[in-house]
This record gives structure tokens, C-alpha cells and sequence, in this order.
């Protein structure tokens, strides 16, 4: 081909820079093609790593533990993005909420005392099947399923 | 022998599944005296099994005209206008009748509609004001929660201003006519019309329906209150209350965020030219300046909320896992909206907490929000180091095919196949 | 025993039992032609290199995703999210499944325009139809499992298109769709189909089109005398090239995952009304928006159904080609095939531009 005769090696000293060049193109393609090998398999080797959150859907929410929360309280757990209202009504019977008011999107509180879901930034209020009692609220909040699990509670989304 | 009433019923119930000579009469008659018989399949009435007779009288069962609307058999016709709210209370305030149809239904709408301004007039001889009728229509009388009934929450206020908006109709009495359009600038009309939030309020909802009346200066406060329960506890317990509740005040809430048309609030209302303050306080007074510093407080809180969320936002779009300050975040609006209904105490100190915590939530926000945009600023600085090692494997790569190719044997030339 | 001779024993007891002598012989033998398209020799091996990066980057994938409705969004978002690095696979996985398919429509149109398709190629040119109609299933199956909302409604509509064909379109569609519409059943199935059945076809025809290529040679375009042509080694030379060109092409799919991170979207929701601007990945929208533009009703047939008999026409022309697009004496039929390539590609680029702007 007619490249072959412009690279033609010399003779003399340039055979002896042709072996430096050598040695720098080995040297470069051991460790550029290492170096890019260990660049492309590090983040494989981080991918396989569990990550400390193992579950990834945010359908199920472990709530806390049973004895964590007396009969008639209520307590705010984390649910997906969203905040959500566990409510222990008596000894056995629990209730979850999306904690999100659907009036301005504040988050509501169990209201021990009148055992009822109050709503601070309006004073909205609803029952403990989510349904408004009073205030402003234009919907009811949506009701989340709660298992007990051992001692376990957990969260999820109705279906 | 049973009871009359009873006796009633059953032959109305009878009389409506054997041949009502009221409706069959009346469809055969022209447009005008027509519309009736017509209208009334329609009529929350008729789906209670009840018929014509049962409001006008006559006989429905003869269909000779002389018999079945014969005046001395009872038979009632068309009601003065003057007549109609007595002519429907016969059932509708009577307990016994009503409790067979709606037993949860009121009956107590004549006696409030006696106290109403309509009422009130119709009791003087005015015949123009509004009755029954003119609300709930006649023949065609559907439930309110029917979506097709003009007293349906969405229908209120345009059945209301049939006769409000009217210049002509409302001369007489002297009373404004744009409340219905100030009504639809408000958010109350922007909530049930357009979020469909049937228990936002429309006119009904402040001044009554049966017993309609506008709310007197010191009551506007306690009606506001019946939504916003918080505000009005705190205004009840502001400086303001004395003023603006007091003979000669102008009405409670209504004196800052008007009465029908009433728009979303915002710090424009504290301080700036279209302060409403500004409109009792001097700018150099001491109430002005407080004014001017929880709009500030409230600003600057909004302000930082939004940045956060704005940083949040772009690290999100990065693929950056930010959920958790996203969730922070929430706290901090709620936090906003506490100090927004805190700011109706007109005590700047109670204001503090809400805002100081809201604060606080935003730049730890925002720290969350820049550190995940360093993050990816990482992410593209590994990629640019692996694009530079790429880089200098092709740089080797193609020294290595050279150095192959300087050699004369590795080429071969046309012709001489190595095949 | 020396380091060399110690090379040659294990290299002899391999050989003997493996026959790499041959292996090495054939590849010592191996040629390619240089002249002024050798450029398009490398689209094959780019196409086959981005395949193997989705067979690896699915598999990793494979460990996180849960292919359930209830699921399959939120553990895409787990690991876009959660998973260390899990943005960059899984933007790598999306970027290359596209720039995969590019590349094998630049990979097809070259073999059309040198006219490497003929005699003794034409079983080459099947297989590879079909490993492209496998990649576009690929694409189409793919598109679903992050379970959003484009998806769901992009793949109701492809199944639609499915379910208009004549005869076996209603049961072609249930088929897909494991049911009488997109749902939970869908998703299991495209699965199936993405990460069992594709795959398993895709080994076997890749292996039997390489074969193919490695048997029947290099193909010279028409029109040169392959005597006079200079060549390159397959190994190294050529093999280094394409190495370089891999290079480039890692480089540069990892720049689009890191600079554009692919989006995630909203969780599909059933009972949404289909959100404005639906439309299929962009391999598909000159189709889409064929079907679009022709009227409902045309003389006596549906649209749709007209539209996918002119596609049934045009992909049996165009699968048939080197049974067509042969001369009898010389190569003057050679046109025709160069004609269809230049209206395919033509129409390819116009619609697909236009389905966007739309």
C-alpha cells in the first residue's frame, strides 16, 4: 500500500529513537487501556454493591414497632416522597393515612383527646376513616393499609 | 277507616300509576300550557311518585276538565306569586309529610325564608322578589346535589345573579349588581369551578339560602370563621377586631380582602404601594413598619422555600437522589402557611417561630440541593477522566497499528494475497 | 522449561483439543479490502460492540428490576436513584439501545449501497433483516418496563397498530399483550420477551450471520475489481481499528449518560386519560406517522389497514432485494437496488423528522 513506503524506518540514530517510541507506545497502551478498563469496571463493581436502602418500592413502608406507639396516639412516617399518618386506634386496631392535607398540603396530626386527624394550618379536621369532618378540606385523605407483622408495622398502599 | 293522610298518599301513588289525566290533558295542549306536563318528568316530585293534584288539587282520575279542576273540589291552580312560599310549606314544613319522602330533610325553610330579605318584602307586598321558585324552578325541581339543579353549588351564584346582576331589576332597591363578576375574579369561585371543590363557598354559603341576608359588620368575621377557623380566632384576638368589627368598621376580614371578590393573598397587601394597610397607617408609623417587616419575613421565607426547591429541582433533573430534602421541604411550606395565618395576630413576635423554623428548612434544603449538584459535577469530572484515558488508548492504539505497519511484511500489496 | 516453551506446551495441549490452529490460520488469513468505503466495514462491528454493552448493562440491570406493575417504575427510580452508579447503566443501557439501532440501519444501508448483498450474500443479508427486526422488538419490549406513562400508552398504541393488521391481528395483539389490553400481564410478557426470548434468537442469528461473513469473505463493492484492490489484515490491523472505533463510541455513550441522563418520566397510570404527544421511540415514527396521515377510510379499507399492507409490500421488496436486484450479465440491476435504498432512506429521514415536528 502507499503508506508503507512513508513510513519506512530509517537507518543510524533514528533506530534508536524508533525504540523509545516503542517503549512509550507499549507503555501507553498497557496503561491507557488499564487505566480505561479500571475506568469502565468501577462503576460495575460500585453498581453491584447493595445499596444501604434495599427496598426499592415504595409501596410497603416498615412504620416502626408495635410497642413504639400506645393506643390512641398517632405518629408521622415516611411513605414514598410523601408523609404518612400511622394511627394506633386501640390496642389491635390500626390506621394509615397519607398524611398530606388535601386542602394546602399541610401535614395533619392525630388529635388524641377527640380521636379525630386535625389539620394545623386551617383547622381541618377529619374522622379516623379519613372522611372530613370539618374545615376546609375538599376530599378525604387517602387511606393507607397497615399490617402487623411480629412487631413489626407496616405501611402500604391500598390496592 | 284509616287516617286521611294515608288515605291521600295511596291514592296519589294509585293515581300515578293509572292514567293521570293532568299530564295526559296537558301534553296534548299547546307550547305554552304544555310545559308543564313536560317538565315535570324531570322533577325530584314525580320521582317520589308524586303528581300535579298533589301540589294544584283537582281530580286527576275524570278527564272532564269541568270535574277534575273544579275549584270547590279543591282544586287550587296557579298560585299568586305573593302565595308560593305558603303554597310549598304545606308539605315542606310539615315534619309528618316530609319525614315520608326525605325524613332528613329540613322543614324549616319558610320560617327562615320569613326572616330573609326576600321574605321580608314578599311579606310587604313586594311581588318581585325572589320565592321558591325562582331558585329551585318550578315543574322541573331537582335535588340540589343534582347537577342539573340551578341551586347545585355550581349553579348558585349564577342563579343568584340572574336577579343581582340585573341593573334594571335592582334599581329599585338601590343595592351594587357586580357581585357576581367580582364573585368570579375570587378564589372561593376559582376553587368550586375550577378544582371542583364543592365545598368551597358561593353565595349561599355566607349569606344564607332560605333566610338570605348579608351578614351584618359584626358577624363577618364569625362567617369568614366558619372555614377559617384559625384566622378568625386570631383575629378575634388582634387589635383589629375592636376596629373593624365595631359599629362604623367596615366588617372584620372583608376590610382588607374585600367581600365578593376576594383574590389570593399575597405581601403586596403588607407593604408597597397597593398596601392595604396603608390605607389606616401612616408609612412612618410603628404599624406600618411592622407591616413592612413580616412582608418581609413572609417574602424572604417564600423566597428561600422557592431557591431551595429550584436547586432541588435541577439536582432532580440530573438523576440526582434528592427525595429526602424534598421531603424536608414539605415542612418548610407548611411552615409558610403557619406564618402566613400567623401574621392575622398582627404581633410580628408570633410570626417569628413559623418563619425561624421555615428558615431553617431552607438552607438545609439547599445545602442538601448543592451538594447533590456537586455531585454531578463529580459525575461529569469521572467522565471526563475516563474520556481522557479513552483517549489515550486510541492514541496507543493507533501507534501500535503504525508501528504493525511500518514493518514491510504486515502490508501486502495489491495482487499478492496472502489468502 | 523456558517461559517460551512452557507457552508453546499449554498452547499445543489447547490445540489439540480445541483445533486453535485453525482458529488462528483462518484469522492470519483473514483480509480486508481498503478503498474509499472501508469506513462502513466498521458500522457490523459497531453494532455488534453496542450489543455487547447492552448484554452487559442488562444484566445489571437484571439485578435491581422488579418486573411487576406494582414495582417496575419505582425500582427504575431505585436504581437511577439509590443503586451506586445506577444512572449511568441504566442511561447507557437507553443510550445504546439507540445508538445500537442507528447503527445497524447505518449497517444495513451500506450493505444496500455497495451492494454487499449479492450472490453469494444473500442468506447474510436474512439473517441480518432479521437480527434488525430482533433489535427493533428489543426496542419496542424495552420501551415498557420502566412501567411510565409515554411508555404505557406508546405501547398501547403500537399494540393497536398489532391489533388492525388483517386475520391474525386481534390474536397477534392479545398475543402481545397477554390479554385484551396493556396491563400487568403485558409487562410480564415484554419482559420475557426482553430478556429471554430476544436474547436467545439474537445469539443464534448473530452466530450464524458472522459465520456467514467469516465464510463467504468480505464483500468489494460493485464496480470495483476486487484483483486490483489493495487489503489489510483482518488481525491486527483492521481489529486494532475497529478497537479505536469501540473506543470512540464508549466515549461517547458515556458523555450522553453523564451530560443527559435519561429521563424517567411519571408512573403509568391505566386510568389516566393518554397524555398529550404520545408518540413511539424515534425508529418507529415514520410509521407512526404514516399511519397518522392516511385518512381513516380509503376506497373500501380501513387506513390503518392499508397502511400496514403498504408496509407489508415495502418490507417484502425490500427482504427480497438480493433476489431482485441481480443481473442476468453485469450488474446494471444493481440500480434498482441503490433507487430503493435512496427512496427508503429518504422517506425514513422525511417522516421521521416530520413525526417530530408534529
Amino acid at each position: 500500500m502507499q503508506r508503507n513506503e512513508r513510513s519506512q524506518p530509517a537507518a543510524g540514530t533514528d533506530s534508536e529513537t524508533n525504540q523509545n517510541r516503542r517503549t512509550l507506545i507499549s507503555w501507553l497502551l498497557g496503561g491507557g487501556v488499564a487505566a480505561s478498563l479500571a475506568s469502565f469496571f468501577y462503576p460495575v463493581a460500585r453498581f453491584l454493591d447493595p445499596p444501604q436502602v434495599t427496598e426499592a418500592a415504595v409501596n410497603e413502608v416498615a412504620a416502626g414497632k408495635v410497642q413504639d406507639l400506645k393506643p390512641n396516639s398517632g405518629k408521622i412516617v415516611r411513605f414514598g416522597n410523601k408523609p404518612a399518618l400511622l394511627v394506633r386506634v386501640n390496642d389491635t386496631e390500626w390506621k394509615a393515612f397519607s398524611a398530606v392535607c388535601t386542602h394546602l398540603n399541610c401535614t395533619v396530626q392525630y388529635q388524641e383527646a377527640r380521636k379525630e386527624i386535625w389539620c394545623a394550618c386551617h383547622n381541618g379536621t377529619y374522622d379516623l376513616d379519613g372522611r372530613v369532618a370539618s374545615g376546609p378540606p375538599p376530599k378525604a385523605l387517602e387511606e393507607l393499609a397497615v399490617k402487623v407483622r411480629g412487631d413489626e408495622v407496616v405501611i402500604s398502599r391500598r390496592v | 277507616m284509616r287516617a286521611p293522610a294515608i288515605l291521600f298518599l295511596l291514592c296519589s301513588i294509585a293515581g300515578a300509576a293509572a292514567v293521570d289525566t293532568c299530564v295526559t290533558c296537558h301534553a296534548a295542549l299547546e307550547e305554552g300550557a304544555k310545559g308543564p306536563a313536560t317538565l315535570i318528568k324531570g322533577d325530584v316530585h314525580t320521582a317520589h311518585g308524586l303528581s300535579c293534584a298533589d301540589c294544584h288539587g283537582g281530580d286527576r282520575t275524570t278527564d272532564d276538565q269541568d270535574a277534575s279542576m273544579n275549584r270547590a273540589k279543591g282544586f287550587l291552580g296557579k298560585p299568586a306569586r305573593t302565595a308560593i312560599p305558603k303554597f310549598c310549606a304545606r308539605c315542606h314544613s310539615n315534619p309528618d309529610i316530609m319525614r315520608q319522602y326525605a325524613p332528613r330533610e329540613r322543614v324549616d325553610q319558610f320560617e327562615l325564608y320569613q326572616t330573609s330579605v326576600h321574605g321580608k318584602r314578599l311579606a310587604s307586598g313586594d311581588g318581585n322578589v325572589a320565592t321558591c321558585i325562582d331558585c329551585h324552578s318550578v315543574h322541573d325541581i331537582r335535588a340540589v346535589k343534582d347537577g342539573m339543579s340551578p341551586v347545585h353549588p355550581l349553579h348558585v351564584a349564577e342563579t343568584c345573579s340572574r336577579c343581582h346582576s340585573d341593573k334594571e331589576k335592582m334599581a329599585p332597591y338601590g343595592i351594587p349588581t357586580n357581585q357576581f363578576e367580582e364573585y368570579r375574579s375570587s378564589v372561593h369561585w376559582e376553587a368550586l369551578a375550577k378544582r371542583g371543590d364543592l365545598s368551597a363557598p358561593s353565595c349561599a354559603s355566607c349569606h344564607g339560602n332560605h333566610g338570605a341576608k348579608p351578614p351584618q359588620v359584626e358577624s363577618v368575621s364569625a362567617v369568614c370563621g366558619t372555614c377559617h377557623v384559625l384566622f378568625a380566632q386570631l383575629y378575634d384576638r388582634s387589635v383589629h377586631k375592636a376596629v373593624f368589627s365595631g359599629v362604623g368598621g367596615g366588617g372584620g376580614c372583608i376590610v382588607c380582602h374585600s367581600n365578593h371578590g376576594i383574590h389570593q393573598p399575597s405581601t403586596a397587601m403588607l407593604a408597597g404601594p397597593k398596601a392595604v394597610c396603608a390605607g389606616c397607617h401612616d408609612a412612618e408609623t410603628s404599624p406600618a413598619k411592622t407591616a413592612v417587616e413580616m412582608g418581609a419575613w413572609l417574602d424572604g421565607l417564600d423566597g428561600a422555600l422557592k431557591n431551595s426547591e429550584t436547586v432541588l429541582a435541577r439536582a432532580e433533573e440530573y438523576g440526582m437522589e434528592v427525595s429526602e430534602a424534598q421531603l424536608r421541604l414539605i415542612d418548610g411550606r407548611e411552615n409558610l402557611v403557619k406564618a402566613r395565618l400567623a401574621m392575622h395576630s398582627m404581633v410580628s413576635g408570633e410570626m417569628r417561630k413559623p418563619v425561624e423554623a421555615g428558615m431553617a428548612v431552607a438552607a438545609e434544603t439547599l445545602k442538601a440541593g448543592q451538594a447533590a449538584l456537586r455531585e454531578k459535577d463529580i459525575r461529569r469530572w469521572g467522565l471526563a477522566v475516563s474520556v481522557i484515558l479513552i483517549a489515550i488508548a486510541i492514541l496507543a492504539i493507533r501507534g501500535l497499528i503504525r508501528r504493525i505497519e511500518s514493518g514491510p511484511t504486515a502490508m501486502t500489496a495489491s495482487g499478492e494475497k496472502t489468502l | 522449561m523456558s517461559a517460551k516453551e512452557l507457552k508453546t506446551k499449554t498452547f499445543d495441549w489447547f490445540d489439540e483439543r480445541l483445533g486453535l490452529r485453525e482458529g488462528r490460520d483462518l484469522l492470519d488469513h483473514k483480509v480486508v479490502p481498503v478503498h474509499g468505503g472501508t469506513t462502513w466495514y466498521y458500522f457490523g462491528g459497531i453494532t455488534l460492540f453496542l450489543l455487547a454493552v447492552q448484554l452487559g448493562t442488562g444484566i445489571l440491570l437484571l439485578l435491581y428490576y422488579r418486573p411487576s406493575v406494582a414495582e417496575a417504575f419505582d425500582s427504575v427510580r431505585f436504581i437511577m436513584t439509590r443503586v451506586e452508579f445506577g444512572w449511568l447503566i441504566r442511561s447507557i443501557h437507553s443510550w445504546s439501545a439507540n445508538l445500537l439501532i442507528f447503527a445497524a440501519f447505518v449497517h444495513m444501508f451500506s450493505v444496500v449501497f455497495t451492494h454487499a448483498y449479492r450472490r453469494p450474500r444473500e442468506l447474510t443479508w436474512l439473517t441480518g433483516i432479521v437480527l434488525l427486526g430482533l433489535m427493533l422488538g428489543f426496542g419496542f419490549s424495552g420501551y415498557l418496563l420502566p412501567w411510565n406513562q409515554i411508555s404505557y400508552f406508546a405501547t398501547k398504541v403500537g399494540t393497536d397498530v398489532a391489533a388492525s393488521m388483517p386475520f391474525a391481528g386481534p390474536a397477534l395483539a392479545r398475543f402481545l399483550r397477554g390479554g385484551e389490553d396493556v396491563g400487568a400481564a403485558t409487562l410480564t410478557r415484554f419482559f420475557a420477551f426482553h430478556v429471554a426470548v430476544l436474547p436467545m434468537l439474537t445469539f443464534a442469528f448473530v452466530g450464524v450471520h458472522l459465520l456467514l461473513v467469516q465464510k463467504a469473505g468480505m464483500s468489494t463493492p460493485s464496480g470495483i475489481s476486487p484483483a486490483r484492490l489493495a487489503q489489510m489484515k483482518f488481525f491486527p490491523n483492521f481489529f486494532l481499528r475497529e478497537l479505536m472505533v469501540w473506543y470512540g463510541v464508549l466515549a461517547i455513550l458515556g458523555t450522553l449518560a453523564a451530560i443527559f441522563p435519561w429521563e424517567l418520566g411519571q408512573k403509568a397510570d391505566p386510568f389516566s386519560s393518554a397524555p398529550a404527544g404520545i408518540r413511539p421511540e424515534w425508529y418507529f415514527l415514520a410509521q407512526f406517522y404514516t399511519l397518522k396521515l392516511i385518512p381513516s377510510h380509503v376506497w373500501f379499507m380501513e387506513g390503518e389497514l392499508l397502511g400496514l399492507l403498504g408496509f407489508g409490500l415495502l418490507a417484502a421488496v425490500w427482504v427480497t432485494l438480493p433476489f431482485w436486484a441481480k443481473g442476468r450479465e453485469g450488474e446494471t440491476r444493481t440500480k434498482w437496488a441503490t433507487g430503493a435504498g435512496v427512496f427508503l432512506v429518504c422517506y425514513l429521514f422525511a417522516f421521521t423528522i416530520l413525526g417530530y415536528l408534529k
